[in-house]
């Protein structure tokens, strides 16, 4: 589904990431696991289409074709989902009203017809009450006084109802504390089936405690310098990132 | 409807588009003043109204002060120098000559309009082609009519209340506008030649939205109009002004004076869109909007209410106000200023607290795109007897780019130490991370940008009556596409 090929990225002068390789099949969850600065959400950016990262080698092959050459919102409507480490706040548009136009904007592209005003309600709350979202939040402008939980819960909102093939968690458990991190595991876990492929990206081993993954990779340096099973994030965990990386060296 | 009835007003509705077409070319010389401005014109104008002696001393009197005006030159607009003598002032409506099909207007109008989703029949009407016939019009401003009639509420032209209820016309008239208020206002008084008179009687609720949308030749206002509004004793009037789409209109100024009265207990809620053309990306053409809206708030607890979303001209000069007299009187003007391109905006309101217990609320949102300068200007002035007065002005400002410019310039007097005024501004960008948000999610460039505007804009849309606010909400989008690169 997702072939990712010597991928090389720079952010202005800045090379970031330096030949990076990975492959993702349908059904498969993948972690991706690094220390600060290693080029993680530089690769989020990078899938979902983020204007000023630059491609200067290699490719990215999504269901055979080039995704580097689509606009964003064009990955959105065919299935890319990124959900973001930091969700932005837009004053004044209720999440309802957000959730809809993206919605319906997907449906557009994919050349579907618009869901009515209560299509989409209906679709909302169903997949609302299993993550907690109240009626409440969904009425408040978009993230604008959220707490921490609260965004995250809305960003796995959004994946389960725009239903992508493949998801991307930023750093999903950054700011969470335990029980709003099982809540979004769980979110996270109800969505995975064989045609969807996750790209679980974290700095902690605690993430994976709940959303168990097929495969870890490492990135360092803008590279993949370790890969294992799930086994691999305890070792990370019990030795810490210097370690692999003298290993690596 | 029978088959038969329905020839039968098909017929109808057909001679009457005949004898308008006959009429108007027949009309076409004599609408025309000769070009130039000067007691001739006035007269001219007078008498093409059929006005009463009185009218004309009015108008004559305001002539031959606007001739000691000087053009007022404090706002942040620049322009080039207007040849008073270079323009005509009374060239009716029908002098425009119709053209006969769609295709000889302009494309991106008629694409306008299809985003705004206007009828075709609207389109045609609104783009100057010839209409045989607008059945939905007719119809709904007959039943209108009736309505408003059982209901004592009078609505129509000035020209046509000046002729009729001359009594209320003159009690009224240029007692909120002086006839010597301002350069334009003064124009406006010698040279006017339509507009909308509303009277709303002791105790009456209007029974719906009034719109010139709904008088016939609502789409053939001049280039000044005046409007009078008057809400009498413990009534209730909601005016809608302009209509959301562009009227292509070459002409270079537009000076109108709108006068609100709301005596004791009355309330008026007067809403306006204004989204006239605003000259093409590079600043050519569009239209000069010099206009003076002041509402007098004359009676003890009356309310006068003006929200406005200003998209068009090429530059507005514009400042809707409230005269708080009655005690316990509450003026309130919420405003959307959008400018693009190389669009100016110099808008903004005055309050004005003369009675004690007198409140005011402000909310002004200005948006600015492209290379174009956006200014909020405002006064809250609060007299001496103005005991207890309270005011909250809120002023955002949004900029999309690098090239534009918001200004905030507010004035703030109190001669009453228990006068509270509070003021806050903001200033933001519509950031890159937001816009990457919703393109993530799959919104497109110019759907997002409308989206966070609208956003931005939501405590002053809430305003608007609700047909009005969806329509509005798109002309949002409209006017800032491209806007971001």
């Amino acid at each position: 589904m997702l072939e990712i090929k010597n991928l090389h990225v720079s952010v202005g002068d800045k090379p970031i990431l330096k030949g990076l390789t990975l492959s993702i099949q349908p059904g498969q969850v993948h972690a991706i696991m690094g220390p600060n600065g290693s080029g993680k959400s530089t690769l989020s950016y990078v899938l979902a289409g983020r204007a000023g990262y630059d491609i200067t080698e290699g490719s990215i092959t999504y269901n055979g074709e080039d995704l580097t050459a689509l606009p964003p919102e064009e990955r959105a409507a065919k299935g890319v989902f990124l959900a973001m480490q930091y969700p932005v706040e837009i004053p004044g548009v209720t999440t309802m009203t957000f959730l809809k136009t993206a919605l319906n904007s997907q449906r557009r592209t994919r050349g579907e017809s618009d869901l009515d005003a209560i299509g989409v309600l209906k679709l909302v709350r169903a997949k609302a009450k299993t993550l907690n979202v109240s009626e409440e939040m969904l009425k408040r402008a978009l993230n604008v006084g959220f707490s921490g939980g609260e965004k995250k819960r809305l960003e796995i909102l959004q994946m389960a109802l725009f239903e992508p093939r493949l998801a991307i968690l930023d750093e999903t458990d950054s700011g969470l504390d335990i029980d709003a991190l099982k809540l979004v595991a769980e979110g996270v876990n109800l969505l995975r089936s064989p045609e969807r492929a996750m790209l679980v990206i974290t700095h902690y081993q605690r993430l994976l405690d709940y959303i168990v993954p097929d495969r870890i990779h490492v990135l360092a340096k803008g590279r993949i310098v370790a890969e294992g099973g799930k086994e691999l994030a305890l070792e990370l965990e019990a030795k810490g990132y210097e370690h692999i990386l003298k290993d690596v060296a | 409807m029978s088959s038969v009835a329905q020839q039968e007003t098909k017929k109808q509705v057909a001679d009457i588009g005949e004898k308008y077409k006959y009429g108007f070319v027949t009309d076409i010389e004599m609408d025309m003043a000769p070009r130039g401005l000067s007691e001739d014109t006035v007269r001219f104008i007078s008498a093409k109204k059929g006005e009463p002696e009185w009218m004309l001393e009015w108008r004559l009197g305001a002539f031959r002060r606007w001739l000691t005006m000087k053009e007022p030159k404090w706002a942040r607009v620049h322009y080039p120098d207007i040849d008073y003598q270079n323009a005509y002032y009374y060239a009716a409506p029908k002098n425009t000559p119709l053209k006969q099909s769609l295709d000889e207007v302009d494309p991106k109008l008629l694409e306008t309009y299809k985003k705004l989703g206007i009828p075709l029949h609207e389109q045609m009407a609104l783009a100057g082609v010839a209409v045989d016939a607008v059945f939905d019009s007719v119809s709904v401003a007959t039943t209108f009519k009736g309505k408003l009639n059982e209901a004592g509420v009078i609505f129509c032209p000035i020209s046509e209340a000046i002729r009729d209820y001359p009594e209320l016309v003159q009690k009224y008239l240029g007692s909120v506008v002086p006839v010597t208020d301002n350069f334009f206002a003064t124009l406006n008084a010698a040279v006017f030649s339509d507009g909308t008179f509303v009277y709303v009687p002791k105790g009456v609720r209007c029974p719906m939205e009034l719109s010139t949308y709904f008088r016939i030749n609502a789409s053939e206002t001049g280039q000044f109009e005046r409007t009078i509004i008057i809400a009498d004793e413990g009534s209730y009037v909601s005016y809608l002004e302009g209509c959301t789409a562009p009227k292509r209109d070459e002409n270079q100024l537009h000076a109108a004076v709108v006068e609100l009265v709301a005596l004791d207990n009355a309330e008026i809620k007067y809403s306006t869109v204004q989204n006239w053309y605003p000259g093409d990306e590079n600043g050519l053409g569009g239209i000069f909007n010099f206009v003076t809206k002041r509402g007098d708030c004359r009676g003890v607890k009356s309310k006068i209410s003006w929200t406005q979303v200003e998209t068009g001209a090429a530059l507005t000069w514009k400042y809707p106000s409230c005269i708080l007299r009655g005690e316990g009187s509450v003026g309130e003007f919420y405003s959307i200023a959008i400018a693009n391109n190389y669009q100016q905006a110099d808008t903004g309101t005055k309050m004005i607290h003369l009675g004690a217990n007198t409140k005011s609320r402000i909310i002004s949102k200005g948006i600015s795109a492209g290379k174009a300068q956006n200014t909020y200007r405002g006064l809250v002035s609060v007299y001496g007897k103005a005991k207890n007065a309270r005011n909250y002005t809120q002023c955002d400002s949004l900029l999309i780019g690098g090239e534009c410019g918001a200004h905030t310039v507010p004035y703030i007097e109190s001669r009453n130490p228990t006068a509270r005024i509070e003021h806050e501004a903001t200033t933001s960008k519509i950031a890159e991370d937001q816009l990457f948000y919703c393109l993530a999610r799959g919104i497109p460039q110019d759907e997002a940008v409308s989206l966070i505007v609208n956003g931005f804009c939501r405590e002053v849309l809430q305003q608007l009556p609700m047909e009005f606010a969806v329509e509005a909400q798109k002309l949002v989008g409209i006017s800032l596409e491209g806007s971001v690169g």
